[in-house]
């Protein structure tokens, strides 16, 4: 109990009886069976769709999940054990049934095996995790590396830069047949480092700086480097073309403004900057203007004799799903292209799992934002806190932008669906986000708030 | 900071929210708009997924499917494919399909919700069943017979079984292969576009998609007309007919190819084919009696599918009585397609009665059960069964003293009627050989065949082309095979 804000844990009131919160340790374990057996059928369900044979590696395919699932499990039990019990089962669930989709698309594709490949990293995911969870005692700790963790961002994001641009974006780095997407490690790095400035200077920026119309100005001294270096970070990625995440990071760096200082104010400005920015972007960048194009008129090409554009196909795919899909290994979604195991997983799920396979996940989805922001509820340090509800609303803007985009109802942005995509840093970033999770959650749970939630904040922000 | 915390919850709910109501659109409001979208290739990929039922031929398969390994996985081949097109049509991964294929493509593809054990299942899950089959009543030995017989020249046979209106038989020549339109290379495209552009339409179906001017054989209707209206009550009875006839309200006369027609019986001129007689025979019978006569036998009919739809016969409602006499002796705008005139064929050899002629014996699953079995149905009444008692006399006789000799055939009773159509500008064109004919096995007990020839280009000189000549050969064959196939069961 070193932080500033820390408090003496509650402790009970004499003559009553000490009420232990339930661990969850064993619900846990018990979700965690479906979770993989579900991805096994799942994985069952592919092969004898597609080949009419159960796949062979359906044994090791499980056993893997399994272990790794187990070997989470048990990292948690030692270090953890007051974690929220349903965070792992999701991420297990999500991570399983993204290689039975990447699976499914592989047997489509002869010659082209991404489904080993994705095992692998979410191994290197869920060994992070292990190690976060065994080696981080206390979040607050990170508070200390928040500017280490912005310089480490703000690198990470330029070096790609120098690598070649693929499909169009400068988001990768390649050696030696391996290729990772640094800005994905970045999403963290930024949120620790948001979260870690934002509660040190909470007050400053709620209360000081000039009054303009209903709007307190922060004094640029305050507000200064934090602007510049989530400026820095977008205009980086506006030109590595990854369009996807700096539209993830401005979502994160107003949602954490607003969380900070309570003004209602930032969720305005930062509408009209957003849209600003989106209508010059959108302008002046050919990539991005193609973009909403497409989204406009999504079966233009098709007038143009073209034939169908990816995200035509993807509506397609979503369409031949219906309402309860084709099944497993029985849809084309194939036909979307390169892109159908990552940018596009959701359609092949949409296709052959139907409306409702697809609304399961999206409430998986649900679920473990909702218990993203539970936990920074139950928080009491705002640097925990804001960082709870940074890394649940990564993964809820990171949902949302790339599912509404596959399903038309925003512009298409190259994103990967949170565990479901394929994409080595992206299982790798998320499985650090659920263990930055789980930690926040055990500290959430084994020191739970006293009724009044605002008596830790002062009660002064209304 | 709570407060703050629970908005963008909220927030993130509402965007949730958001993205379910729009996979709700996508996929179920406007899912059948994207579906029929003619750029989703699933409905063509669904359609090609598994092997196409068969089309069979005396129970076995004319058709077959090839493995492609393709997107589209499955192509049709075929087994005979030129003998059997005309009946089988194409089924082209790039041009649809056509006949057979078209008209049963929904057991054919499986799509049949008949073909599902639990239809109204079937309807909601919009599953596929396997392709089912289609049994024709074709006579294998008959359309071979039929095929062999117009050895590559252009024309047509259509052959019935009088007592149930089975097609035995269908062939068009020049014919071609369908199999060479199944996939979707450009080896299909360079077919389709050879097959498009051949001065000799082998994708024409002669038999019942082309109609002719039928010439001496429309005679048979005429004197059907002539018989059921009491025009003339005695087939030895004279006529008082002159010859030449001078078409009335005109210059110009009709003329005959043999003698002896002036004043001749009904019975001379339709063995020898007097035009004069039967021409003046159809204006005594007036327009409406002969109108009623030719659409009692299926002319003028434009929704007859077999169950291919096939092309309408024409006998004018409206003509004067110059065209009424020629229409009478199967010129001026009569036109009959090779079936139509196998049915007027059948029809005498019936008894009187026109049945709808049909391809398709049964339809069935894939294993064998029966979805479907069209059956026999009567179309019209064209005659009385003592005016087909008549005309079969009338027909014999010219098979067996007239110009059909050589549809002559030991053990059977045949009887036939000769055509030569004259068309073109003035008549110029190379005429066409009809021969229209049935056949009755003697000690049977129904009629086994009926059936007509057309030959377009009969390659002989002009004076010396004639039904009897060039197409009754032809029709022996294919009575003769039939004869055949029906004493084989009879044996076994």
């Amino acid at each position: 109990m070193t932080g500033t804000t820390a408090q003496a844990p509650p402790t009970p009131p004499a003559g009553a009886p000490a009420v232990r919160p339930p661990l969850g340790r064993g619900t846990e374990l018990v979700l965690l069976v479906p979770a993989v057996l579900l991805a096994v059928c799942g994985y069952c369900a592919a092969g004898l769709g597609r080949t009419g044979a159960v796949p062979p590696g359906v044994a090791a395919y499980g056993a893997g999940l399994g272990a790794l699932a187990l070997l989470a499990h048990i990292a948690v039990r030692l270090r953890a054990p007051y974690a929220d019990p349903v965070l792992l089962p999701i991420a297990v669930l999500l991570n399983g049934i993204g290689l039975v989709l990447i699976y499914r698309l592989d047997l489509e594709t002869p010659g082209d095996r991404a489904a080993p490949a994705q095992l692998v990293w979410s191994a290197l995911g869920v060994a992070l995790f292990t190690v976060v969870v065994l080696a981080l005692r206390d979040h607050r700790i990170l508070q200390r590396y928040a500017y280490l963790c912005m310089a480490a961002a703000l690198v990470l994001m330029i070096v790609p830069i120098f690598f070649p641009a693929v499909n169009g974006a400068r988001i990768w780095i390649r050696f030696g047949g391996f290729s990772i997407q640094p800005g994905e490690f970045a999403k963290i790095l930024l949120a620790l480092f948001f979260a870690s400035y934002l509660a040190a200077n909470r007050h400053a920026l709620a209360y000081t700086g000039r009054r303009m119309w209903r709007l307190q100005l922060p004094t640029g001294r305050v507000l200064g480097p934090i602007v510049t270096v989530w400026l820095l970070s977008v205009i980086v990625l506006v030109l590595e073309r990854d369009l996807g995440t700096s539209l993830l990071f401005f979502g994160l760096f107003v949602v954490l403004l607003y969380v900070a200082t309570g003004r209602t104010g930032w969720i305005a400005v930062g509408l009209a900057l957003a849209a600003a920015g989106a209508t010059a972007v959108g302008r002046l960048e050919p990539h991005v203007h193609t973009r909403v194009q497409d989204w406009l008129h999504p079966f233009a090409s098709i007038d143009a004799g073209q034939g169908p554009n990816q995200l035509a196909q993807s509506l397609f795919a979503f369409a031949a799903g219906g309402l309860l899909g084709t099944g497993l290994g029985l849809g084309d979604s194939i036909l979307i292209g390169f892109a159908a195991k990552s940018d596009f997983i959701l359609a092949t799920a949409g296709e052959e799992l139907g409306l409702a396979g697809l609304s399961a996940l999206f409430l998986l989805y649900a679920l473990l934002v909702e218990r993203g922001f539970r936990t920074g509820l139950a928080l009491r340090d705002p640097f925990g806190r804001l960082l709870a509800v940074g890394l649940a609303s990564i993964v809820a803007l990171q949902s949302f932008v790339i599912a509404g985009g596959v399903t038309g109802l925003i512009p298409l942005t190259g994103m990967a669906m949170p565990f479901l995509a394929q994409g080595g840093s992206s299982v790798v970033t998320n499985w650090i986000i659920v263990a930055l999770l789980i930690r926040l959650s055990d500290s959430a749970r084994r020191h739970p708030p006293e009724d009044d939630p605002t008596a830790t904040d002062g009660g002064t922000v209304r | 900071m709570s407060r703050c915390v629970r908005h963008t919850a909220a927030l993130c709910l509402l965007l949730l929210v958001a993205l379910l109501v729009n996979a709700a659109r996508v996929q179920i409001v406007e899912a059948g708009t994207l579906d029929d979208n003619p750029a989703n290739r699933r409905s063509a990929i669904a359609r090609y997924a598994e092997p196409r039922g068969d089309i069979l031929v005396d129970d076995r398969p004319v058709t077959g499917s090839k493995d492609t390994g393709e997107q589209l996985r499955y192509e049709r081949v075929y087994r005979d494919g030129p003998l059997y097109a005309p009946v089988t049509g194409f089924s082209s991964q790039l041009y649809g399909t056509s006949f057979l294929e078209n008209a049963e493509d929904s057991v054919l593809a499986g799509t049949d919700p008949m073909l599902a054990p639990l239809p109204l299942w079937h309807e909601l899950t919009r599953s596929r069943s396997p392709g089912g089959r289609i049994a024709t009543t074709l006579d294998g030995s008959a359309q071979r017979a039929a095929y062999d017989g117009l050895a590559g020249r252009k024309g047509a046979v259509a052959a019935l079984e009088p007592g149930t209106g089975r097609v035995l038989a269908l062939v068009s020549t020049p014919s071609y292969d369908p199999g060479r339109l199944s996939g979707n290379g450009p080896a299909v495209e360079s077919a389709w576009r050879r097959l498009n552009g051949s001065p000799d339409q082998p994708m024409l179906n002669r038999a019942i998609r082309q109609t002719y001017p039928p010439g001496s054989t429309f005679k048979v209707v005429t004197a059907a007309a002539a018989l059921e209206t009491g025009t003339v009550r005695d087939l030895d009875d004279p006529t008082d007919s002159p010859d030449p006839y001078r078409l009335p309200g005109s210059t110009s006369s009709l003329t005959n190819e043999v003698d002896g027609c002036e004043d001749a019986s009904l019975r001379y001129a339709f063995t020898w084919s007097c035009n004069t007689v039967l021409a003046k025979l159809g204006t005594r019978v007036g327009l409406a009696g002969m109108t009623g006569t030719a659409e009692d036998f299926g002319f003028n009919d434009r929704g007859l599918r077999v169950p291919s739809p096939v092309a309408a016969s024409n006998f004018d409602r409206r003509m004067d009585k110059a065209q009424l006499a020629l229409s009478s002796v199967g010129q001026f705008d009569t036109r009959a397609t090779p079936l139509q005139m196998a049915m007027v064929a059948a029809a005498v050899a019936g008894g009187g009665t026109v049945r709808t002629p049909y391809l398709v014996d049964r339809a069935t699953t894939h294993d064998g059960s029966p979805v479907r079995t069209p059956g026999s149905r009567v179309l019209h009444q064209a005659m009385n069964a003592r005016t087909a008692a008549q005309l079969r006399e009338l027909m014999t006789e010219v098979v067996e003293n007239g110009t059909g000799g050589k549809a002559a055939i030991p053990g059977a009773t045949v009887g036939g009627k000769t055509g030569t159509a004259q068309h073109g500008v003035g008549n110029t064109g190379t005429p066409y050989a009809w021969f229209i004919s049935w056949a009755h096995a003697d000690g049977s007990p129904e009629p086994a065949v009926a059936v007509a020839v057309v030959v377009e280009d009969a390659s002989a000189v002009r004076g010396e082309i004639s039904g009897g000549g060039d197409a009754a050969p032809i029709a022996r064959a294919v009575m003769g095979a039939v004869l055949d196939g029906a004493e084989r069961k009879r044996d076994r």
